[in-house]
């Protein structure tokens, strides 16, 4: 209790009593003991000797990558448009998927609490669980190397993040409007189509487009593990030592980026 | 004609909203319901359409026992029973037509509302509505652009075109200023007395009820207290219903001011 009553009765007011002052002391004591303990475990298992050493490699990387081979931008240019393609696809699939999982996640519109509900969350938790370049390596080693594996992989990484938004934009809306919908007489479907998809339109288009410059940027990785577009040429590069390819990709992949970027502050501007 | 019989309704919570409310109201009747807040007033007009389903007893339109209608039958009866709301409950990001419209969704399939192919007729008769209500220039504005006076008449006209037997109005002027609020009740009841329609009007506001319509209900703590014209209403009578309060002067002064408007 903050407020107590001194020797001469007075009353006093402190943010905390000692026992809670003490308390967080020790908190603070133990948290930074932790600290302390972990650090000491990553330092014992780090060699120094690389790391004092590295403002030297970088700098000798760093020259080596400078200036870019601009002329292996024409072997760039394919594998660009497959990371756009395996990105812009794989989010559409994951929102024609994503919306009837979020409808069925949703307190408001679920059609069973007790069965329906905990399987479409289940399904949202098990695609953002698992981070999609290693969906990609399962699906690499399911369907085979190339795009399709790669936009498989943008797509159920995507299912559950569109979903998970999608359905608390649901569980937020004006439940007046539905009302009113639903006393007019109208069916089930009308209901939704009239009473809940206006209220959620905006979250669907900010979600689409803000899940749409994610998935840019994972798809330039993929390539990593094999499922097509620029990160197959950024692996190469990495393995042949070749770093002013190396620096060309990465200053195509920001560029790409950045256009992204811009164009989903455009799309969210003109929706909402 | 409406009746209730004994209608009932008991929340899962424990609470009791409604005990054994018994009415009749002719068609064409209006209503005034008036009682405090958590009297129940919501949840008697919810339990007639069905929003809320009533515990027990029964609510019978023109012969159909709303309470005993399986999910089909209860869309077709929720069509003859126009609702309007306290915060206008218009879909805000949809047009004044379109939200007008939406009152025919009970008498048109989905995909023909899912593309907004309503019949000639209904677009017709949703024009000659907005025209009633004051709204012709506004009907392709988005509702969230309308001042509130504006979005209830668009309640209202929503309501209405559905062809209702019955009105059920939840504090339509509580959100209003008073003489929005007037013009609302007038514009409410006057449209009642062109069709014939019965309605039920939940309003907090009990000199404004008494101006406009030609029978009160008084409701507290889920019972009916009060049944009759509002000049019974008197100052013994409210303090049944509301509480103790001092209500000769309040009611008194409003009602020769609310004199004059309906004079003048």
């Amino acid at each position: 209790m903050p407020v107590s009553s001194n020797k001469n009765g007075l009353k006093v007011w402190q943010r905390r009593d000692r026992n809670s002052q003490l308390l967080n002391w020790a908190g603070w004591l133990f948290g930074t003991i932790i600290f302390l303990y972990c650090w000491a475990q990553i330092s014992d298992a780090t060699e120094w000797f690389f790391v004092w050493d590295a403002p030297r490699i970088a700098a000798d990387i760093g020259t080596r990558a400078l200036p870019p081979r601009w002329g292996y931008i024409g072997t760039l240019w394919e594998p660009i448009w497959d990371t756009l393609n395996i990105a812009t696809l794989g989010t559409l699939f994951a929102l024609v998927l994503a919306v009837p999982v979020a409808f069925l996640a949703a307190r408001n519109t679920t059609p069973n609490r007790y069965i329906i509900r905990p399987i479409a969350l289940l399904i949202i938790v098990s695609s953002r669980s698992i981070n999609s370049l290693i969906w990609a390596l399962l699906l690499v080693a399911i369907v085979g190397p190339g795009i399709f594996a790669g936009m498989l992989a943008i797509t159920i990484r995507s299912i559950g993040f569109c979903a998970k938004l999608l359905y608390e934009a649901i569980e937020e809306i004006d439940q007046s409007q539905v009302e009113a919908i639903t006393a007019t007489g109208a069916s089930r479907w009308q209901v939704m189509a009239y009473g809940i998809v206006p209220q959620i339109l905006p979250a669907f288009a900010g979600i689409a487009v803000f899940r749409w410059d994610i998935n840019i940027r994972e798809s330039t990785v993929l390539g990593l593990v094999g499922a097509g577009g620029i990160g197959l040429q950024l692996q190469g590069s990495l393995n042949t030592l070749a770093w002013p390819q190396v620096s060309l990709i990465l200053l195509v992949i920001l560029v790409a980026v950045l256009i992204s970027e811009w164009v989903s502050a455009k799309v969210r501007g003109a929706i909402i | 004609m409406l009746k209730l019989e004994q209608l009932t309704k008991v929340y899962p919570t424990g609470d009791k909203a409604l005990t054994d409310v018994t009415l009749e109201i002719p068609s064409g009747q209006v209503v005034a319901l008036i009682g405090p807040s958590g009297a129940g007033k919501s949840t008697l007009i919810r339990c007639i359409n069905r929003l809320v389903s009533p515990s027990s007893g029964k609510a019978i339109l023109d012969d159909v026992e709303l309470t005993a209608l399986g999910s089909a039958g209860l869309r077709r009866e929720r069509r003859r029973m126009g609702m309007i709301f306290q915060e206008y409950a218009l879909v805000e990001r949809l047009t004044v037509m379109e939200n007008v419209l939406s009152g025919r969704l009970g008498y048109v399939g989905f995909w023909r509302s899912y593309f907004r192919k309503f019949p000639q007729k209904d677009v017709d008769e949703a024009f000659r509505l907005l025209d009633r209500v004051g709204l012709l220039a506004m009907a392709d504005k988005r509702a969230d652009e309308l001042s509130g006076g504006q979005r209830q008449r668009v309640g209202i006209a929503r309501a209405l075109i559905q062809d209702p037997a019955l009105l059920l109005v939840d504090e339509p002027t509580a959100s209003l200023d008073p003489k929005t609020s007037r013009q609302i009740m007038r514009l409410i009841c006057e449209l009642c007395k062109e069709r014939d329609l019965a309605a039920i009007i939940n309003i907090h506001d009990v000199a404004l009820a008494q101006m406009f319509v030609e029978r009160v209900i008084g409701l507290r703590f889920g019972v009916v207290q009060f049944d009759g014209p509002p000049e019974g209403l008197t100052p013994d009578v409210l303090t049944t219903i509301y509480g103790e309060e001092d209500w000769k002067e309040t009611i008194q002064k409003v009602d020769e001011e609310d004199l004059q408007d309906v004079v003048s």
